[in-house]
C-alpha cells in the first residue's frame, strides 16, 4: 500500500503545482506566439486569456481546499531554486486580477478594432499578466525583482500605445521612476543576501526572526520599501500615476490602476508582514499611515478637481492606495488575534473591492470616452440616455469607491474604523471620513453630469461586448464582494467569528 | 576583506551618484546613463558579496543575479530610449506641438 499512496500523493502534488506553473507560463506563452503570429493576436489572446484565467481559478480552488501551495521549481535545493508559492491572500488576489485581466481582454477586443493596435496590445498585454501572476506566487525576493521589471516595462509600453506626446511622455517618466524604484529595491535585496546568504522568503523570515535586528535590515528595509512605494504610487510619490493612466487607452487604464499598482502595494505587505514584522516599531508603520493618510485627501481633493473623467479615475486611485496604507498602523497597534485576522481581511477586501471597481470604472470611462469624443466632465450631459449600461456601471463602481453599502470597500471601511477606535488611533476615523465624503462628491459629480433631461432610453445595452465587462466587474465589486465576503475569511485560513488562524 | 569592502564600498557610493545624477538632470540621455550607474552600483555591491575569500570559489548565486539584472538593464534602456527616439521625431515632425 505505502509505494501507490507516495505515488498518489506525488500525482496529486503535481496536479497541485500544475496551476500555478500553467498561471505563468500560459500568459507568456501566449506573448510569444502573439507576437509571431499577427494576424491570429486576438483569437489568440482570447484563448490565452481564458486559459490563463482558468489556471488561476484552479490555483484558488487548490488553495482553498488543501491549504497554502509552495512549490520548488527543477527540484532544486530551496536556497537555489525558483521557489512558487500561493497562500490565501495571493490566491484572493490571483484570482481578483485574473478575473479582471478576463474581462479586460474581451473589451478590448471591441476596443482595438484597428488590426494594428490589436497586434501591438495583445502580446504586451499578456507579458503585463504574466508579470502579475508571477508577481503574486514567487516565493522568493529575486524573482519578484525579475517580474517587478517585467511588469513595469510592459506596463510602460502599454501605456504609451496611442502613440501621443502625451502618453509617451508621461509614459518614459513612469518607465524611470519605475526603473529607479525597482533599482532601489534590488539594492535592498542585496544587502538582505550579504546579512542571511538566502533569497527564499521563508527561510530569511525565520533568519531575521532568528537574529538581533541589525542596522542592514532597517537599511535593507528601507530601500525595498522606498522602491515598491514608489511603484505603488504612494503620495507624495504619486505624481508619474495621474498623467500616465490618463493618457493610456482605457483597457490598458483599467489594468494599471485595478492591478499594477495593486502588485507593488500586494509586495510592501508582504514584506512588511511576512519579513520584517520582528524588527518593525510602531512609528515606522505610522509613518506608511500618515503618507497613506496625504494620498487619501490628496487624491480625492485632485479627483473632485479634475476636469476629466479619467484623470479623475487616476487620482482616485492615488487615494484607494492611501485608504490600504491606513491598515499597517492598526496592524502594528493590534495583537495577534481575531481583530487583527479581521483587519487584515478588510484590507484585502478593500483591495479586491477597488481592483474590481477601478476596473469597471476606466471601462466605462473609455467607452463615454469613444461614445462622446471626449471626456470633459462639465460636458457629459445625455450620457445616461445614450450609454445606459456604461452609465450604470459607472454609478455602481463609484459606490464602490464610496464605500456605500452593499460594496466590499463598505465592509472594509467600517473594519478600518473600528480597528482605528480600539487601537486608540482615533485620527484615522477623522481621515477616513473625509475621504469618503470627499469620494462621494467626486462620484457624484460625475453622475450629476451624466444624467440629462432627456428622455428615457429605448435599449439597457447599446454594445454588449464592450459593456458587459465593465458592468459585471462593477457588479462584483458592489454585490458579490459585499453581501458574499464570507469566503475570503475561509481562503485567508480565518475564521469569520473570530479565531486565530 | 579589504578588496571587499573597496568594492562594495565603490557599489554604494556610484548608487548614491546614480541617484543623485537622475534627480538633477533633465536630459533623457543623462538620467539614462544615471540609471545605468545606479544599476552598476548594486552589481559591485552583489559581486563583493559573492567573494568568498581567495581560495573558495565565489558564491555562483549574486552572480545569476548580476547576469539577469543587467539583461534588465539593457532592455530598460532599450525601451527608454526608443520612447525619446519617438519624442524627438515628433519634434522633428510635428510642429504642431513644438
Amino acid at each position: 500500500m505505502t509505494p501507490e499512496s507516495a505515488f498518489d500523493s506525488a500525482a496529486l502534488d503535481n496536479l497541485l503545482a500544475a496551476p500555478l506553473v500553467l498561471a505563468i507560463m500560459l500568459p507568456l506563452l501566449g506573448s510569444a506566439l502573439t507576437t509571431a503570429l499577427p494576424r491570429l493576436a486576438p483569437l489568440l489572446g482570447t484563448l490565452i486569456a481564458v486559459g490563463t484565467a482558468g489556471a488561476a481559478i484552479w490555483t484558488t480552488v487548490a488553495v482553498w481546499t488543501r491549504g497554502p501551495i509552495h512549490l520548488v521549481l527543477g527540484g532544486w535545493d530551496p536556497s537555489l531554486a525558483i521557489a512558487l508559492r500561493a497562500d490565501g491572500m495571493a490566491a484572493a488576489l490571483v484570482l481578483m486580477a485574473n478575473l479582471v485581466g478576463l474581462a479586460i481582454s474581451v473589451y478590448a477586443l471591441g476596443y482595438f478594432r484597428a488590426p494594428d493596435r490589436a497586434q501591438s496590445f495583445w502580446p504586451l498585454w499578456l507579458l503585463l499578466w504574466a508579470a502579475l501572476n508571477g508577481l503574486f506566487l514567487a516565493g522568493d525576493l529575486f524573482n519578484l525583482y525579475v517580474m517587478l521589471e517585467l511588469l513595469g516595462l510592459a506596463a510602460a509600453a502599454l501605456g504609451a500605445l496611442t502613440g501621443s506626446r502625451d502618453a509617451i511622455t508621461a509614459n518614459l517618466r513612469y518607465l524611470l521612476v519605475g526603473l529607479v524604484a525597482s533599482l532601489t529595491y534590488l539594492f535592498g535585496v542585496a544587502l538582505l543576501y550579504t546579512a542571511y546568504g538566502t533569497l527564499d522568503i521563508g527561510l530569511l523570515s525565520s533568519a531575521i526572526a532568528a537574529d538581533e535586528p541589525s542596522p542592514l535590515d532597517a537599511a535593507a528595509l528601507t530601500l525595498m520599501v522606498a522602491g515598491l512605494a514608489m511603484k505603488s504610487a504612494l503620495f507624495p510619490l504619486h505624481f508619474w500615476l495621474p498623467p500616465a493612466h490618463a493618457s493610456a487607452p482605457a483597457p490598458v487604464s483599467a489594468a494599471l490602476s485595478a492591478l499594477v499598482v495593486k502588485a507593488a502595494f500586494y509586495l510592501i505587505l508582504r514584506l512588511w508582514l511576512d519579513l520584517f514584522e520582528p524588527i518593525l516599531d510602531l512609528s515606522a508603520s505610522m509613518l506608511l499611515g500618515l503618507l497613506g493618510a496625504g494620498a487619501v485627501l490628496w487624491g480625492s481633493w485632485q479627483a473632485l478637481r479634475a476636469e476629466r473623467l479619467k484623470l479623475l479615475a487616476a487620482y482616485s486611485t492615488v487615494a484607494q492606495i492611501g485608504y490600504l496604507f491606513l491598515f499597517f498602523p492598526l496592524l502594528a497597534a493590534t495583537p495577534p488575534g481575531p481583530s487583527r485576522d479581521n483587519l487584515l481581511a478588510a484590507l484585502l477586501l478593500m483591495a479586491l473591492t477597488h481592483g474590481f471597481a477601478k476596473a469597471g470604472f476606466f471601462m466605462a470611462a473609455g467607452l463615454v470616452q469613444t461614445n462622446a469624443g471626449h471626456d470633459r466632465i462639465d460636458d457629459l450631459g445625455g450620457t445616461a440616455q445614450r450609454l445606459p449600461a456604461t452609465t450604470f456601471a459607472i454609478a455602481l463602481a463609484g459606490s464602490a469607491l464610496i464605500g456605500l453599502p452593499p460594496s466590499g470597500s463598505f465592509i472594509g471601511k467600517w473594519l478600518l474604523m473600528q480597528g482605528a477606535i480600539e487601537t486608540g488611533q482615533w485620527w484615522w476615523v477623522v481621515v477616513g471620513t473625509l475621504g469618503t465624503l470627499l469620494s462621494a462628491a467626486y462620484i457624484f459629480r460625475v453622475l450629476s453630469r451624466a444624467f440629462g433631461l432627456e428622455p428615457t432610453p429605448i435599449k439597457f445595452v447599446t454594445d454588449a461586448r464592450a459593456e458587459v465587462p465593465a458592468l459585471m466587474l462593477s457588479l462584483v465589486s458592489v454585490a458579490v464582494l459585499g453581501l458574499a465576503s464570507g469566503p475570503l475569511w475561509t481562503l485567508l485560513g480565518l475564521n469569520a467569528s473570530g479565531g486565530g488562524a | 576583506m579589504g578588496a571587499q569592502f573597496l568594492f562594495g564600498g565603490v557599489g554604494v557610493v556610484l548608487f548614491v551618484l546614480g541617484l543623485w545624477s537622475f534627480l538633477v538632470h533633465a536630459p533623457l540621455l543623462r538620467k539614462v546613463i544615471a540609471l545605468n550607474i545606479m544599476g552598476s552600483g548594486v552589481f559591485h555591491v552583489l559581486i563583493a558579496v559573492a567573494y568568498r575569500g581567495d581560495t573558495a570559489p565565489p558564491d555562483p548565486v549574486p552572480h545569476a543575479l548580476v547576469l539577469t539584472g543587467i539583461v534588465v538593464a539593457v532592455s530598460a534602456t532599450a525601451l527608454a530610449l526608443t520612447f525619446g527616439g519617438r519624442l524627438m521625431d515628433m519634434d522633428k515632425d510635428g510642429t504642431d506641438d513644438a
